[in-house]
């Protein structure tokens, strides 16, 4: 714990004394002090902001994982579905979300419903690839178990495949809500009115950098916070899946 | 007077299946025997012979291409509530502690669990050696103490038929004499059928009423031997003559032409 810490603080130190040293204009690069003077003194639209991009966040991500789970479990359980799907799936990520977004906000608007599905077009598919692949993945002593205790195939899918998978899935959705804050910010950047994404396209147009740098650093805060409850609830629920890994 | 049908009647069967290059293998070539009530039956032979096909014809997991499996007189389709099935993997849940492991399968019977199952649950572990472990992880045991916990499991529901797939293969030596006796004990005093595969000769004779002698591709029977030891077994027994009888008779079968000494020329 300490290394990180002591890493990190060696690291704004560095670039407060950079600053300083080679007098760089605060439009370039603010100094550390700076950004923090701007966060303080924008407290109250950093926070407005920031719970509006918050909620475009987990939006996305509860929508990606209430869609992908059936088509995972579709792609699992058919031949017929994962045939169909799958080519869908990965053409659709071929296609950088980035360069849909405009056309987006064209067709949908420049409200709640283009944002989340920006968040969901750039954050589902790990959730869905994961998922089936962990649910694909049952040992096949554990089907015969399955079919020795007599249990017909959703029950089979809810005791025994579910809960195997859950290390994968949880995988994916490490991923997945990473990618829903890149999801929202680009969301933001292409059509909104609030959030991180909007204040930091609308500071950088005024060369408030320090406060672009602010948003940034509370977008980066929100990421890693989120990221930790997954991989908390992960260790805590399915301490299990840790146990084994090791083993 | 009726005579009740076997417990397990094979008639018959053969069983084949296609390879995913397209082939047509016969795993199993008219195989017949019958297994009658309370009798400890091995089957024994090389790997490949279709040893473990037969177990899972018998458990319902699958159905053969030509005879028929019946158990109790009716035609093995499906799965049977009766049944104890062993793995050769212990084949816990991971994410269960052992006791609901063992509880595992009124789960899947949808049955709500009760204090006197959990009672039950508990004794059956005490029998097995598990008192202790009831609230540990599956990941916590070691094989051996994993496999006990398997057999707890099949034990719970008290099945009159025991179905043991090499359930000992994949521990070490010592642990599989020490399982093997735990067994006897288990089974000689709750009055089982059981069907044990393995591959290993002394663990056939050491376990069983009679062992049927296995050869493989495609999978035949050899010969079922009667093995001439009284119960309850012992390892004194293994130094019986008729013991090294048995074991020799079925290595014979077993091995037939193959070279039996370290000897060279």
């Amino acid at each position: 714990m300490v290394i990180p810490i002591v890493a990190c603080l060696a690291l704004v130190a560095g670039w407060e004394l950079c600053v300083d040293l080679l007098a760089i204009p605060d439009f370039l690069l603010p100094a550390p002090s700076m950004v923090v003077a701007a966060a303080i003194e924008s407290g109250g639209r950093l926070l407005q902001h920031g719970l509006a991009t918050l909620g475009t966040i987990l939006g996305g991500f509860l929508l990606s994982i209430v869609i992908s789970f059936p088509i995972a479990i579709g792609i699992a359980y058919s031949r017929l579905v994962s045939n169909a799907v799958y080519p869908l799936l990965v053409a659709s990520q071929s296609i950088p979300i980035v360069a849909i977004a405009p056309i987006l906000v064209t067709a949908l608007g420049t409200g709640a419903l283009t944002r989340l599905t920006v968040t969901f077009l750039i954050a589902f598919f790990p959730v869905v690839i994961n998922t089936s692949a962990g649910l694909l993945a049952t040992p096949p002593e554990l089907i015969d178990l399955a079919r020795v205790l007599r249990l017909d195939r959703r029950r089979e899918l809810t005791l025994i495949r579910l809960p195997h998978a859950t290390p994968q899935i949880f995988s994916g959705l490490k991923v997945s809500i990473t990618l829903s804050v890149i999801g929202a910010v680009v969301a933001e950047f292409s059509a909104a009115d609030q959030g991180l994404g909007f204040l930091i396209v609308q500071s950088s147009a005024f060369f408030k950098v320090p406060t672009s740098f602010a948003s940034v650093s509370v977008l980066a805060l929100i990421g890693i916070v989120l990221f930790q409850t997954i991989a908390f609830i992960e260790r805590r629920c399915f301490a299990w899946a840790a146990a084994v890994k090791l083993n | 007077m009726s005579i009740a049908p076997p417990v397990v009647a094979i008639k018959g069967v053969s069983h084949a299946y296609r390879t995913t290059a397209g082939d047509e293998v016969v795993a199993l070539k008219d195989l017949d025997f019958e297994i009658e009530k309370n009798e400890f039956v091995a089957i024994v032979g090389p790997s490949g012979c279709g040893k473990s096909s037969v177990l899972r014809l018998i458990a319902g997991l699958q159905r053969p291409t030509r005879g028929q499996v019946r158990i109790y007189g009716y035609d093995v389709t499906e799965p049977r509530e009766d049944i104890g099935f062993v793995f050769q993997r212990p084949t816990l849940l991971p994410w269960k502690c052992i006791i609901d492991n063992v509880l595992f399968p009124l789960q899947a019977a949808r049955r709500t669990i009760g204090a006197d199952d959990r009672q039950r649950a508990m004794f059956i572990l005490g029998v097995c050696g598990l008192a202790d472990f009831a609230q540990r992880m599956p990941h916590e045991l070691s094989g051996g103490m994993q496999q006990r916990a398997a057999i707890a499991r099949s034990l719970f529901h008290d099945p009159g038929i025991l179905l043991m797939d090499e359930p000992f293969g994949a521990l070490d030596a010592l642990t599989r004499e020490i399982l093997g006796i735990e067994l006897l004990q288990i089974v000689e005093s709750r009055r089982k059928t059981v069907v044990f595969v393995t591959h290993s000769i002394p663990e056939a004779v050491f376990l069983a009423d009679r062992v049927v002698v296995m050869t493989g591709r495609p999978g035949q029977v050899t010969e079922i031997i009667n093995v001439d030891i009284p119960r309850p077994r012992t390892v004194q027994h293994q130094s019986w003559p008729q013991f090294h009888a048995c074991a020799e008779r079925i290595r014979s079968h077993i091995y037939g032409n193959r070279p039996t000494s370290a000897a060279h020329f």
